[in-house]
Order: C-alpha cells, then structure tokens, then sequence
C-alpha cells in the first residue's frame, strides 16, 4: 500500500437522483484533493444513474485504503435531494455533519401512488436529533438564481466546502471547477458555488 | 488528445479503475481489443474505442463476448498484445473459446479482463469468475486498488507472454469504480502489424493434437506456480501470530481495519494478487507462523478452500477459517466495518462498532427505482402489446437491457428472465410446455449478441409465440454502444457495415415479420394485434431511436406537450405509461416540460384529448 502523508480520515458521503451531478460534483472534490496533495480515494455506484435512480459516491480524505464507507461511518453526508439525504441516515452516527438541499424531487413511485412522501419539517427534526449538526437550505432556489437549477450540486459544494467540514480549501474547489466543468458554463457554477457557501453563512 | 494518452511519466492524474486499467493497457503497448459492453466493465473499452480514433490501437464491439474472444486470439496469436473485455457472466458465453484457447495459448501477450459483480450493482448474478481461472488453468492477477490496477496491466501481458498463454485479469465493480489518483508510466511503442504462422499441428485442436496440449497447458500451470511462488503480487506484510489472507478489494479494508483495531504488531498479511495458481510454499510458510488464519476475501471460499487444501498436505494443523456463520458471507459485498468487525471477533481483541442512529421512528423514503426514461419507446411498445394482449393470458419472456424495466408496475410486461438471448429460447420452451400466448422482448444488442440462434430454433421446430425486437439503434443501458444495427454515419464513423434485422430475421424463416413505429399508438397495436393472431412464430420490430442516445447526437427532441383544464384526472396516463416526465401537483396531474421530449404517447392515451403540445417552448 502507498505510504501517505499521516493525517486523519474524513469520511463524505454524496446522495442524489440520478441527473442532479453527483458525479462531477465527485469529481471536482477529488480533484481539489489532488491539488492540494490531500490523500484521496472515491468510489460510486452508478449503474442506473441516467434512469432517475440513487446514485451515491463515497470520498474519503486521508490515511485510509478503502474507497467506501460503511454504515454509521460517514463524517459528513451531502443531500442532494430531502429523501435521499433521510434514505442515507444510516451511513451516519451522532456526529455526522449533515447538508442537505430541502426542495423535494418525489420519485415518479409517489405520482403512481407506490409511496409517500415525507413531511419535510419532520424530517429535518429527525436529522437534526440523530446527528450531529443540520445545515437545510433550499439549493435548487439559489441554482436557479445562479442561472440554473443544474447548478444545485456546486451550490451545495459551495455550502459544503464554506462550512469548512471538507479539508480541501476553497481555492483548490475553484481551480478544479474551473478545469472540470465545460468552459461556458465556469461563471455560472462560480456564482452557484458562491451563493451556497453565502447559505452556509447563514446557516451557520 | 484523450486523457489516457497523456505523455509524462510520473504525473498524477485523478482515474477512475477503469480509467487506469486501460491506461494500463495503453502504457503496455496494446495493439488489438475487442470487447461486449457490459458493467462494470463499460468505460475500459469506451475508453480505448476513443483512443482507437486517434492511434495505431484497433478496438472493436464485437457481437458477444465468445466472438470477442476468438477475435482477440487471432490477434494474440498473430503475435499482437490484446485485451478482450467483458463483464463477469461474458464469460459463460466466452467460456467455450476460453476452454480450449486455454490450450492452444497464445504469441503475443492477450489479457482477459473478467470484471465481477459482488452485491449484483447491474447484473443478474454474482458468481466468482476465479474459478475459471481454476477450471481452464490459466493464470490470474487481481488488483486491490484502481493504482495497482494500472501497474499489474502491464504485469499481465508480460507474464502472458512469458507463458504464451491468455492472463485472466479479475476485478470487482468496486476496483472498475473507485477513483484515486494514479501515477503515470511511460507509453510502449505499439506494434500494430501481426503475423500469423502456420502450425496446424499445434493450432488446430483434433483430439491428437489436443491430447499432447493438454499435457502443455499443466506443464505451463507447473511454471505459472513458480512464478505465483515468487510473484511481488502475492507478498507478506507485517509479523505476528495472527493471520489474514486477503485478495481484491478486501485488502483495503484489512489494511484499514488492522490499522484501526491497532495490531499491527500481532497481525502478519498476505495479500495475494497472482490468485490462479495459488502459491503453495507462500501460504504453507505463512501458515507455520500464525496461530490462526482468516482469510478474507467476497464472493465464494475459492482462497480458503485452497489454503485449508494445503494446509492438510502439510500436516499444519493451524485454524483456518473464512466463510461461516459468524463469519464472512458469501453473499454480496463487503465493507471496512464488516471486516474490521470480524477480524476483531475472530482473533478476540476489542473494538468500537459504528453507532448508527436508531431510526426505527423514522419515515419510509419513497422508493426510487430506475425507471423508463421520459419518453423512452420501449415504454411506448410496451403499452401497445398490452393492449393488443388484453384479455388473453400471456406470458412475456424478457431480456437484458432498459427494457427489463418495464417489468415493474405499472407496466408489468417481464415474466421470466435468465440471461442475454433469453427470451427467445425460453419463449420456445413456454410455447410449448404451456396452452398461453407467448410474447417475447429482446433488444437490438441483445438480438445480435444471443437471440439469433433461439430465433432459428424457433422456426425449425415450428413454435408458436410472437418476439418483439426493441430496435433503439443502440445499446442504452451500458452507455450507448454501437452493435450491428446501429447507423455508423450518424456518429461520424466510416468504415461500417450495418446488419438490417428485419432482413435478417426474413432469412431465418420467419415469415410474419412486421415494423411498428411505436410513438403511432393506435397502429402499433392493430399491427401487434396482427402478429399475436398469426400461429406460428412472428417478429414484430418496434423501430424508435433510443430518446438518450437521440439527445447524445444532438438531434432535435419533439415539443414537450402539457395537460390542459378539460383534464378529468382519470390518470390513466400516469398509471398506464408511469412516465418520469409526470408529476401530481396539488391533486392535479402535470406534465414537466424539462422531462417531456414529446413523443405524444400519453396524448393518444388520454380518454379526454386533453394532453397538448405546448405552443411555445420557454
Ligand atoms: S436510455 Fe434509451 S432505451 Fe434506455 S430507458 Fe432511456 S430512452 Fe429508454
């Protein structure tokens, strides 16, 4: 196994539907992480992404071999969506540091009467009771101010990397949007990115 | 330039397992690849059909994994370094080839990636594919991190060629689909022309000349052991009387967990890497050490029987221990606290399971399945077979792709199902065996891949059902690879031929062969309706271009439509079709104009016409 740097471990979970950029959000990360030579190994589950299911990526920072992380195990879960982010509540523990977006995106089994949706205020109470610390905020309102509702996942990297729970800096996170995401969209995805880390100011 | 072709040795670049097992195989030199598309596997060969596009490489989507591998032997045999890749269950089709390639062996170095599916993310089963290494007794590396993926690529066309044998190169969806970051090697000069000597008395395999073989292919299993023997891939790390022996992936969290439960100092490792054939003196003089031994590895005891085999020709009477009751599963996939926790329990020292919140109070998340995208044709054929089916009572073989799907409520059209090409040989089983009406769904790809000969049985012996073929142009569901049905024009690729299905599948015989367009509903079901009352077998071909891959070429997707007032909620557009683009808002049904591509389905459907193109689109 490669020697690295000793540090300790942080462990990042990433939920999402299919669609909403859970991937280049991954991406972008782990490039950051490779700019700043901070240790970094990912791993995703994908297989159906473009079909409107889960997809989930897991990132850990730090002295560790694995590339994913175990149930109760995750230091910081990012929501994309309100009931996957309570989906994943098993991956977190009384410490975990939660962000999630609140604007629900109910899967088509709700329409067809297959499934409920949960009350979004009873569910951010439950989150707030069994982890560590909530920070809720409508991500999809400010993607869309940003320009566009695609925008939401660098909204919450925006809010995730302010609230300073992520050891990569916030100049790596800018460099790596600025290489990975497609040349005319850069601006948009800085004013996203800036308005989630304002949301993770208030939120504090 | 492609990514993976970078040039600077030493540089990081942040790869995907995939990613860097084909950079591997680039640094390596490989002259020659053809594969079947298959995750995890996908993005090793998208990757080098691009790199193909700009170097000397030739890469090809073959027909199905065994055309895959013939293909690749001729070239390894014509002295070309090759890599056939394939999912896990590609190589049950393959196996065939592989049986007696595995005799034959090869000039040139070939490499055949086997990529595993533990937990079943995207496949029908999770057998252990070690064992073929076993049953066809060629040589097998497995890499535990996307970084050694890269570097034993190159490892592996050397010890096939040391061998002159195919190299069995395993991994597991969590190796194809992790990241990290990888430390570049320099790029092989490609030798790209092969030359093939004739040697038919070693080459062609009559039972005179495979018998002598035979004889090679153990003497060649004698020489891989020794090189297992001393292979860096199978290596011992730490000292002390505890001992693990891992392989793949679970050596990240054996490493992980001896670190955590901080017995470093107590635990000796041996990771094995060079898996087939395993190495005997290596693990017998591991096991004289230890006081007792967990061998740690997914899926099923192929390690453990190995080590307790040889255990017992030694006299070591060691306790030896892997899968069990309160041990490791053969089932699905581990993780760090799972090993972390049974390595603790096994060798008895403390340790902190993870504190996960009691959610027992919690709600229920919605189920949130894959789905049909909005606007998918198969979504579209689907309910026109119903409705042409309405009434009998039919039972509807179906096949791999997106389509498998539509086996979920509401459209419910998927009964049985047990491998690509499926369909239609057990859709000449039911016909028979059973008084119901048969429909059968493949697609295009699949069609190819292993529904001809079903097909051609179909007609010989004269059986009675109706196969539909899904022609979306594509293959969807691993990401859009071409098959040979596919318009290569379309992505700006020359040097194609194209395979017509409707004519192909008149060749066969069969002689009730008709073409829906299934976005014209009303006449997709009378057509439909047609070919379930011909007795015999017919084809009906359901002809509508994947909506994904249309957008992928940049086509010009339809005008989204919208539910207008005279709406009377009957919803029987949402609970017949269950389109993603749908939505309840306020007890109103409504349609998400950022979904809808407009293929007009649901407003034929609707009882009231109330479902309408937008006028203009914002
Ligand atoms: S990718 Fe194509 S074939 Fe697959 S579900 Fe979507 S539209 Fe249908």
């Amino acid at each position: 196994m490669m020697k690295e740097k000793n540090m300790t471990t942080t462990r990042l979970i990433i939920v999402a539907v299919g669609g909403q950029g859970n991937l280049l959000t991954s991406r972008i990360i782990g490039e950051a992480a490779l700019l700043s030579d901070i240790p970094v190994r990912m791993s995703e589950i994908h297989g159906m992404a473009q079909r409107g299911g889960v997809v989930e990526s897991a990132i850990v920072f730090g002295d560790a071999s694995s590339t994913i992380i175990s149930d109760g195990e995750a230091d910081v879960l990012i929501g994309f969506e309100p009931s996957e982010t309570l989906r994943a509540l098993n991956k977190c523990n009384a410490g975990t540091f939660v962000i999630t977006n609140t604007a629900p995106s109910p899967p088509f089994t709700v329409a067809i009467g297959r499934g409920t949706y949960p009350d979004p205020e009873h569910v951010k109470r439950l989150i707030q009771n069994k982890t560590g610390r909530l920070m809720a905020f409508d991500a999809a309102k400010l993607a869309r101010e940003a320009g566009t509702a695609m925008a939401l996942n660098i909204v919450l990297l925006g809010a995730a990397v302010e609230s300073g729970t992520l050891p990569v800096s916030r100049e790596s996170v800018i460099e790596a949007i600025e290489t990975r995401v497609k040349k005319d969209f850069v601006e948009l995805n800085l004013k996203a990115f800036e308005l989630g880390a304002g949301a993770a100011n208030e939120n504090r | 330039m492609h990514k993976l072709l970078t040039d600077g040795p030493g540089k990081k670049l942040l790869l995907l397992g995939n990613e860097a097992i084909a950079r591997g195989a680039v640094e390596a030199g490989l002259a020659f690849a053809a594969t079947y598309p298959g995750t995890p596997s996908s993005e090793i060969s998208q990757n080098l059909f691009q790199i193909s596009m700009n170097s000397p490489l030739y890469f090809e989507y073959s027909t199905n994994e065994k055309v895959a591998l013939e293909v690749t032997a001729a070239a390894a045999n014509s002295g070309l370094r090759s890599l056939c890749i394939m999912k896990h269950v590609g190589l049950n089709v393959a196996a065939d080839a592989l049986m007696t390639l595995a005799y034959v062996g090869v000039k040139g170095g070939l490499v055949i990636i086997t990529a595993d599916d533990p937990f079943m993310f995207s496949s029908q089963n999770e057998q252990d594919n070690r064992y073929y290494a076993k049953l066809s007794g060629l040589p097998m590396l497995e890499p535990s991190t996307v970084e050694e993926a890269r570097e034993m690529m190159g490892q592996a066309f050397t010890l096939s060629e040391t061998l002159r044998e195919p190299v069995i190169f395993r991994t597991t969806t969590r190796i194809n689909h992790s990241t990290a970051p990888v430390v570049l090697g320099p790029i092989a000069q490609i030798q790209s022309e092969g030359d093939f000597q004739k040697d038919p008395m070693n080459l062609v395999t009559v039972p005179a000349v495979s018998r002598k073989l035979h004889v090679k292919l153990l003497e060649n299993q004698a020489r891989a052991a020794e090189l297992s023997e001393a292979s860096e891939y199978n290596r011992e790390e730490g000292r002390g009387e505890f001992g693990v022996i891992c392989n793949g992936v679970s050596y990240a969290y054996v490493h992980d967990a001896v670190k955590d439960l901080g017995i470093e100092d107590k635990t000796a490792v041996l990771r094995i890497g060079f898996s087939h054939p395993m190495p005997k003196n290596k693990i017998t003089a591991f096991l004289k050490e230890r006081s007792k031994v967990l061998v740690v590895e997914e899926g099923e005891p192929y390690m453990e029987e190995a080590v307790k085999a040889f255990a017992q020709e030694e006299g070591t009477d060691v306790l030896i221990s892997g899968k069990g009751d309160n041990l490791f599963s053969r089932l699905n996939e581990f993780d760090p606290a799972l090993v972390r926790k049974n390595i603790a329990e096994y060798f008895n020292v403390p340790y902190d399971a993870p504190k996960i919140p009691d959610l027992s109070d919690a709600p229920e998340s919605p189920a949130r399945p894959p789905n049909l995208c909005a606007g998918c044709s198969h979504r579209a054929t689907y309910y026109a077979v119903k409705k042409a089916a309405e009434g009998t009572d039919t039972i509807y073989p179906t096949d791999i792709g997106c389509y498998t799907l539509g086996f979920l409520p509401p459209l419910s059209m998927g009964d049985f199902l047990i491998c690509m090409g499926s369909s239609v040989g057990t859709a000449c089983g039911f016909s028979r065996a059973t008084n119901k009406k048969v429909v059968a769904f493949i697609g295009d790809s699949t069609f190819f891949h292993s529904g001809i000969p079903g097909l051609i049985n179909a007609v010989f012996n004269n059986h009675n059902f109706t196969l539909v073929i899904l022609d979306n142009g594509t293959t969807a569901m691993t990401g859009h690879q071409p098959n040979p049905g596919v318009d290569m024009a379309e992505l700006n690729l020359e040097g194609y031929g194209r395979v017509s299905i409707e004519n192909l599948v008149k060749a066969m015989g069969v002689s009730h062969v008709s073409v829906i367009r299934p976005f014209n509903v009303r006449k997709s079901i009378e057509t439909v309706r047609e070919a379930l009352d011909f007795k015999g077998v017919s084809v009906v071909i359901a002809r509508e271009q994947c909506v994904l891959y249309a957008k992928s070429l940049k086509k010009k997707s339809g005008r989204p439509f919208y539910v207008s007032d005279k709406c009377k909620n009957h919803r029987n557009c949402i609970l017949e079709l269950a389109c993603p683009a749908f939505y309840i808002d306020n007890g109103k049904t409504r349609i998400d104009p950022g979904l809808c591509v407009g293929c007009s389905v649901c407003a034929q459907v609707c009882p009231e016409k109330c479902i309408l193109p937008l006028k203009s689109v914002s």
